[in-house]
């Protein structure tokens, strides 16, 4: 599914690498998880995987079902089945989240060479997947994100990943500034869509989202290298231990 | 006085400007013997006010932002080659201008209105034209010069003398189809209890609007300037009535020349005046907003919100001035101009003013230039919406805010679709 070699990775600004040499592979139905400490170069991987600006790939490659994604636009990616749940999801004042839901899903089937969805079938569906997530209707008629609390907005980034069914979700640390009954919430919509044709890499700070989300695998990121992979137990072992021996192994 | 010193010889510009004139379709009208005398004396006074004044230059003020020389220089007007379809107006009753002079056989009136041709107006003893005429604009030159549209008054071609009475709707529609200038004198006149709906199209060059609101007149006055090739000064000269609404909203895009000014005073109490507008300018467009606000009368409420999308070379000025005088106390002034520039050599250039003598007033504005949001764009193109239509979306959401002024909401979703048009054919 997923296929990152060698990924080299410096700041378009100033001379500063951040990835050094990233190696990671998902496959389809499994559920990845990469933790490390602050400034290991995690969250720029989700970015740089989704093709955000202001980095420079150095070296090494990333593929998704065996398509370069790191020659495509960031819209490009998402048609491909790339999608970024964002760790800070950007409130956009002016366009309503449901117009803007729409314009993405179309989007991407229009790109796919997929019939768009008229506006009643897309009502009817966003509205059975907000039910899902316990989100109401005003909540999918306010701008998107603009007022929004933590929980509610990574909520509807996990409506967002239900509503547009991507082959390969990447999970930037999706809770963080949640609190339990929210993270529990959160968590149950990606089970919900974990299935043989997805792949999922969760970037996280902590194992108690793992208690809700069980990895496949567990990856130990730092200074821009995985330094280590392990099953779910890896996770529990950095909870108790922290990070230090791992980092001082590598 | 200001306005006496520049009886100086440097400023003669005036009368080369009036020397100009003798184009196509314009001329010095201040000496025909045949309009009515009240006619000819406000030509001739408005001739002297002019000529007072000289011909506004660069180093003006009031035109640091905007170069004038291509509002002054001899009109080479060619117009639109063909007069543009005006679908979505179609089903509304309309006054039409063509070249510069009204016709009858284009224009069907709406019940609530009477209405002549200035043309005709200034021949007879009209009352409305007699007492109204220049009258407004005159006033307006008080504390700024505005030499072209007393140009305007000297010079008028034709125009409506409009009285309404009732509730009407009203499409304006000036043409230009071929050589010839015009300069379009409006006289408006809106009675107590009517409302007017007023929506100007077409080619606006020199045109003025002289309006008076009754106590308790409303007037929703929507102008639609889109792609003009002949560079327009345009004004609005509004006094407005206790208790009397005035909304005017301004679409213009592109166009190489542009110069709005819009000069309404407070003359009754408890009166609102709403002024919008969105300028959406590419290639090397210059899109001029100014507007003068007096208040005279106490709890009045002014609203200023102008949103400007700049792309290339072009150019968006905002100049807004709220003139408070003592004793107009409880004014409520609200005003904001902000821009996007879409790309590096785009320009926006603002101006506002406060100028406050009561002591108990709430006057704010704020101004902003910036980019479309960097993050927001990426996160909607990260969702699967390609660059052009996220753009798009950003765009009708920043310029949203100024046509939410329009009260119709028919006539505000005409708006949105013709920011839409002006994103996709850029």
């Amino acid at each position: 599914m997923l296929e990152i070699k060698g990924l080299q990775v410096k700041l378009e600004e100033e001379d500063k690498q951040i990835l050094k040499g990233v190696d990671l592979t998902v496959e389809a139905g499994k559920v990845h998880a990469i933790m490390g400490p602050n400034g290991s170069g995690k969250s720029t991987l989700s970015y740089v995987l989704a093709g955000r600006d202001g980095y420079e790939v150095t070296g090494g490659s990333a593929t998704l079902g065996g398509e370069d994604i790191l020659e495509m636009e960031p819209e490009e990616r998402a048609a491909e089945g790339l999608f970024l749940a964002f760790q800070y999801p950007v409130e956009i004042p002016g366009v309503g989240n449901m117009t803007f839901l729409r314009t993405a899903l179309n989007s991407q089937r229009k790109a796919r060479g997929e019939a768009e969805l008229t506006a009643p079938e897309f009502l009817k569906l966003i509205r059975a997947k907000g039910k899902e997530l316990n989100i109401d209707a005003d909540m999918l008629k306010r701008p998107v994100n603009v007022g929004f609390s933590g929980g509610e907005k990574k909520r509807n980034e996990i409506l967002q990943m239900a509503m547009l069914e991507p082959k390969m979700c990447i999970l930037d640390e999706t809770d963080s500034g949640l609190d339990v009954d929210a993270m529990k919430l959160v968590a149950s919509g990606v089970n919900a869509l974990r299935d043989e044709g997805r792949g999922f890499l969760v970037i996280t700070h902590y194992q108690r989202l793992l208690d809700h989300i069980k990895p496949d695998v567990v990856h130990i990121m730092y200074d821009g290298r995985i330094v280590e992979t392990g099953g779910p137990d890896l996770a529990l072992k950095v909870e108790n231990d922290g990070y230090a021996d791992l980092i001082n192994a590598a | 006085m200001k306005r006496h010193q520049t009886l100086d010889l440097k400023r003669t510009g005036a009368e080369k400007l009036l020397a100009a004139l003798p184009m196509p379709g314009v001329e010095d009208r201040t000496e025909n013997r045949a309009e009515a005398g009240w006619a000819r004396e406000a030509r001739a006074l408005a001739r002297a006010r002019m000529l007072v004044a000289g011909a506004p230059i660069k180093r003006d003020e009031y035109w640091k932002y905007t170069d004038p020389s291509a509002l002054t220089a001899p009109l080479d007007m060619v117009g639109e080659g063909e007069a543009p379809a005006e679908a979505p107006f179609a089903d509304i009753a309309c006054a039409r201008f063509v070249n510069g002079a009204f016709r009858a056989d284009l224009t069907t009136l709406p019940d609530g209105i009477s209405m002549i041709p200035l043309s005709e107006a200034l021949y007879q003893d009209l009352g409305i034209a007699r007492t109204f005429y220049g009258v407004l604009e005159a006033a307006g030159q008080e504390k700024v010069a505005r030499p072209l549209a007393a140009l305007n008054t000297a010079c008028a071609t034709d125009g409506m003398v409009l009285q309404a009475t009732g509730t009407a709707t009203l499409h304006l529609r000036q043409d230009h189809v071929g050589e010839g200038a015009s300069l379009l004198h409006h006289l408006i006149r809106v009675e107590s209890g009517a409302e007017l709906t007023l929506i100007e199209t077409g080619t606006t060059a020199n045109t003025v609007m002289e309006i008076e609101l009754a106590d308790g007149a409303i007037l929703h006055h929507l102008r639609v300037q889109i792609g003009e090739r002949i560079p327009a000064a345009t004004h609005i000269f509004a006094r407005l009535g206790a208790e009397a609404a005035f909304k005017t909203f301004t679409l213009t895009a592109d166009g190489q020349m542009t110069r709005n000014e819009v000069v309404m005073e407070f003359a009754g109490d408890h009166a609102a005046g709403h002024i919008a507008g969105a300028v959406m300018g590419q290639a090397k467009s210059h899109i001029d907003n100014t507007i003068f606000v007096t208040h005279d009368a106490v709890e009045c409420e002014i609203r200023q919100v102008f949103k400007q999308v700049l792309a290339d070379r072009a150019t968006g000025v905002f100049q807004g001035k709220i003139f408070v005088k003592e004793g107009a106390q409880k004014t409520d002034g609200y005003q904001k101009s902000q821009a996007v520039l879409l790309t590096d050599g785009a320009e926006f250039l603002v101006k506002p003013e406060l100028e406050i003598y009561a002591d108990d007033v709430a006057c704010s504005h704020g101004s902003t230039t910036g980019s479309l949001d960097e993050r927001a764009l990426f996160y909607l193109r990260s969702r699967g919406v390609p660059q052009a239509a996220a753009e798009a979306m950003l765009v009708a959401a920043f310029v949203d805010e100024a046509i939410e002024e329009i009260a119709d909401a028919t006539l505000a979703d005409l708006m949105r679709e013709e920011v839409a048009r002006w994103m996709a054919t850029r």
